[in-house]
Order: structure tokens, then sequence, then C-alpha cells
């Protein structure tokens, strides 16, 4: 089974017109991805159990749309009696006695959980390439990153291994991974989705969202995960409209803004020019289209470093060898039992994080750097909402550049979180942002960026299935897998 | 800029510790990276109040009824040693100071 020419909606078909089985399709999947893994290593475990809980499914009978079909779930989701490490090592031992709050939906649904998906550790990364698993491939050209840190979600989506995936985004982690591998990704306004059960990076900017390759895929799973969580008191009530049923082209109307510090000069000329041919589509498509500003925008990556890494280092306080996770051996006491479970455990990245948070929030520094950032944040939330009181979408390009080469970027963390100046706005803000394929760079994907107002996610949903009913991006086989079949 | 005695303060902190040659690559990246954003001092923020938090940040209530959750059984299953249904650590209180 490859998923690369399937929807969410012509699985049910077939699954409930009895053409096949749950089981048959779950065991296909699953051949699939052991048959892929060797080129992509999208995986951190494929499910062994997925096969019996399809025949649980076709037992109870095929019932809504998800019932019966294999999702992948990025591997820093929490899963009952399922390996869930984040990529680090100090959790490659760690069993869940309990599934997230977006995992139990989608089970209700009757979706099969087909596996962990591959993640830069703690989702701190651009690349997956600081997994303690190993880096994932780009599914265009396996010499380069899938993006990250949801880059091994992007991986089993753009090369068919599943037809949809969860990822979680904190500062792009979903959108520059789909954009680097041609698909849909999809960050939820910060409230939209429960985070319980999710391992926590950054509590003010992490969210859970969806990826797949064909826009309406995405809407269903959004509308089935989404929704108010008593164990999550920042899920929001606000009623989960239908985004799938509610899916409407008409661009008639629909006003854009462009923000023209999203042109940066340092940005990828081809990658622009692909941009600026949607931006004529949705013109085209009876759009307005206006140029703004966001003078902010430039102090977006300092502020995000300087809250994300804050908050990391509170959040992984938590990891110490104690009541989980790895234990560092031979240790004399407690403290350094503490530090060198941490200092094995960790790898560069994290405790990069975790030094600069510290530092951040330390006597002295707290200031004019924490409370600094936070007053920086205010300044762009108010910046962004002035443009969405006006406009119904923020487009823009992704991301600066199109995916680049496995070690190009990795030793230079500096140059690695500039990559993140695109996408960041959307979660320093709690926006609603999806990226949506555009077109082909020099081969490689691009991926345009639409940013809505807090809870609007179905006229995200619309102005991108707009855009892919245009240029039937889904079309289009991954450079990797063809000459297969 | 950021100095070598304040890398190995922050390191105590954050309870990590770091090879000599680990530590003097901190200094350098670090240091660029504070350096970055320290870029944020150029921003007037009078009168701004910092955001914390997102969402709805109102307190939320229950009702103050128990809810069954996971057994002691799993909340043990991941502790890395066990005795007598406890969680067992290395020495918390060394010997010299016990007397």
């Amino acid at each position: 089974m490859n998923y690369l020419n399937e929807t969410i909606d012509s699985l049910h078909e077939k699954l409930a017109n009895k053409e096949i089985t749950s089981k048959d399709l779950t065991q296909d999947t699953l051949k699939t991805i052991n048959d892929s893994e060797d080129t992509y290593n999208a995986f951190v475990t494929v499910n062994k159990d997925a096969v019996k809980d399809a025949e649980k499914v076709d037992a109870d009978g095929i019932k809504g749309s998800l019932s019966g079909i294999p999702i992948a779930i990025k591997d820093n989701i929490l899963t009952d009696g399922l390996l869930t490490t984040a990529s680090s090592k100090i959790l490659s031992n760690f069993m869940p006695v309990y599934s997230a709050t977006v995992v139990e939906k989608l089970k209700a649904a009757g979706a099969i959980n087909a596996g962990k998906t591959n993640l830069d550790e703690f989702a701190m990364g651009s690349s997956t390439e600081t997994s303690y698993y190993g880096t994932s491939h780009n599914a265009w050209d396996t010499t380069k990153v899938p993006g990250g840190s949801s880059g091994g979600s992007a991986a089993a989506v753009a090369n068919g291994d599943v037809v949809a995936a969860l990822g979680t985004d904190t500062g792009g982690s979903i959108r520059q991974p789909s954009a680097f591998n041609g698909i849909f990704g999809i960050k939820p306004t910060y409230g939209r989705v429960s985070r319980w059960g999710v391992i926590a990076f950054a509590s003010s900017l992490d969210q859970v969202g969806v990826m797949s390759k064909r826009v309406e895929d995405s809407a269903t799973v959004l509308s089935t995960i989404a929704g108010h969580d008593d164990h999550d008191s920042t899920s929001s009530n606000k009623e989960v409209p239908d985004y799938r049923a509610n899916l409407n082209k008409d661009m008639t109307g629909i006003k854009i803004a462009v923000p023209k510090e999203f042109w940066h000069e340092g940005t990828n000329p081809e990658l622009l020019k692909q941009i600026d041919a949607t931006i004529e589509t949705y013109k085209k498509l009876g759009a307005t289209v206006e140029e703004v500003s966001l003078p902010t925008l430039k102090h977006a990556v300092e502020v995000y470093y300087v809250i994300a890494s804050s908050e990391a280092s509170s959040n992984l306080q938590r990891y110490d060898g104690v009541r989980y996770g790895f234990r560092a051996k031979d240790v004399k006491n407690i403290k350094e039992l503490f530090v060198n479970s941490r200092s094995e455990g960790f790898g560069d990245e994290v405790k990069r994080r975790i030094m600069l948070g510290t530092f951040a929030l330390s006597a002295g520094a707290y200031d004019a750097y924490f409370k600094k950032a936070a007053e920086v944040r205010t300044l762009f939330i108010n910046e962004m909402s002035a443009v969405l009181d006006k406009y119904d979408l923020i487009a823009g390009p992704s991301t600066t550049t199109t995916a680049f080469g496995i070690g190009d970027k990795i030793d230079d963390p500096l140059a690695m979180y500039m990559n993140d100046i695109l996408t960041i706005p959307a979660n320093l803000a709690g926006l609603p942002a999806a990226s949506v394929p555009a077109g082909l760079a020099d081969g490689m994907p691009v991926g345009l960026q639409l940013i809505a107002k807090p809870f609007d996610e179905q006229t995200i949903f619309n102005a991108a299935y707009a855009l892919q009913e245009e240029n039937k991006f889904y079309e289009k086989i991954p450079t990797s897998l063809k000459g297969e079949d | 800029m950021i100095s070598k005695d304040e890398i190995l303060h922050v390191a105590e902190l954050a309870n990590l510790k770091f090879k000599e040659d680990e530590v003097d690559s901190f200094v350098d990246q670090l240091g660029r990276i504070v350096e970055m954003e320290g870029n944020l001092s150029s921003v007037d923020t009078t009168g701004v109040e910092p955001t914390y938090n997102m969402g709805d940040t109102s307190t939320v209530f229950r009702a103050d009824e128990g809810i069954h959750t996971q057994t002691r059984e799993q909340m043990l299953e991941n502790v890395p040693e066990v005795e007598d249904n406890l969680i067992k650590v290395p020495t918390i209180v060394a010997k010299e100071e016990d007397e």
C-alpha cells in the first residue's frame, strides 16, 4: 500500500464498501513503512500491534471517515504501551502508561496508530539532525534534510507511507518540514487542540497539528483531534467546526496581506518566484492582495529563542533520572544522579537550549532577556492583530530556502535558528498557520504560508484548498520515488 | 558577552556538567546567541506589558472529587530502581553531614 494517490475519502470508500479490510490496509502499510525505512528513517518505532487494532476496528464495523485508516504520530506524543522517546536518549526506554488526548480522540474515531515518527530531540531543531535515532531523509532528495522538528512525519507523508500524520509546532516544526517535503501542514490556534500527553517543550508556544498531502485530509483529522479537554486548561471551549464539510474554494472578496519583510533579500529568489505566482493565482481567483509591514519581525528570532529556551529549561527540569527515563550509573549521591543522568541523557542542542534558558531566567539576566522578550512579544502580537483586523489572511513564504543538505548547518546554531524567522511569528502570537505546496524551485518543494485570525482555521483550509485545486501539486511524485513501482 | 565563570554558574543551576573543551565552545556559541538576543535592548518597550501566557488565562475550577487515573503499579513501571514499591535513589544526605 502506498498512499501517494489516496485520500482519506478514497480509503474510506474502499473500507466502507468492503473492497479492503482495515487489517489488509494496515498490514500493507506496515510493510511499506518497513521497506522504506532504510531510505528515509522516518520512524522511531513502528506499531507492531497495529494489525491487532485494525482487526478490532474491522470486527466493530467501519464507521466514521477515519475508521480503519492508519495514521502516523510524532514521537513526542504519548501512546499508551508504545515507546515514546521524543527522539532523546533520556527517554529511550520510556513506556507511557496513558495516551495523549489527541491519540485517544484518533482511537475513538477508529484510526489506527501506524507508528511513531522521528523528530529533532525534544522537537528542538529544524532538520531532525539532533535526533538520538539519526537523521530522517527528504522524500525529494535523500541527501537533504526533511526539515524539522516534525521531519519524520513529513517524510512519511511525502513518500506515501501514510495518508496523514500528527506533528507538533513550537516555532515552525510542522510548517517548515511540510514546505521542505511538498505537503500541506497546519499548526492550529493556540488552545485549539489539547496538549495533554504531549511532551512539553515551550508551553506558551507548543501546539499539535496535522500534515497530509491533501488539504481536505488535514481538515478531517483536525476536526477529529480539536476541542476542549478538561486535562488542559489552555484548551478552548470554542465549538469545533467540520472543516472538511465546510471547505469552500471561493476566494472572491478574501483580503490577503503580504508583509514586505517576508520578501527578504536573503531569501532564495527562485523560491520567491513560486510564492509570487501563488499570490497571482489568488488575485485571479478574486482575492484582493495588499502589501503591509511588520517592522518588529526583525526581532522575532530573538524573542523566540529567549522565550522558547526559558520555557524549555523549566519544562526539562523534570528529567532527573529518578522516576522515569535514563538513569546514570555509578553515582555517589543524589546531586550526581541528577547531573550525570541529564548530562549523559541530553544531546548537545537540548543542553544548549537549557543553558540559554537558564541564563535568561537567572538573577541579573531576567529583566534584560526574559522580561524584555515577553514585552517585545506583546508588541509583535499587537502588530499581527492590527493587520488581521483588516485582512483575512497573511501570506508569504514558509521558509527562506528550500531543504538544505544534511550536515550543512548543524555546526552553526545561529544559522539554524535564523531558518525559523518566517514561521515563528504565528507561534509568538498564537495564531493558526499552515504551509501549502506552492511549486518547485530547482527541483525542491516550496511552501506558501497562510496565517489567519485566532480560531479561523477554516479560512486557511479554504485558501489552501483553492490553491491546491489550481496547482494540483499532489500529483507530483517526489524525486526519490520516481522509477519505482 | 558571557564569561566562562558565567557558563559554569549556569551549568550548575541547570544540573548539567561539561568537559573542559565543551565549556570553551559553549563560551563562544552561547556568547554569540546571547549577543543576538541582546538586540532586543534596542526596542522601546516603555509601558508595554509582558506576554508570559497564551490563550484564555482565567482560573479553571472543578469539583473537589477524586479521579481515578493510574494505579501505583503503573506509576512505578518506568522507575529505574524500585524497592518495596518505593523509588530507590542514591544517598541524599551524606554520612558525615548526618553525624
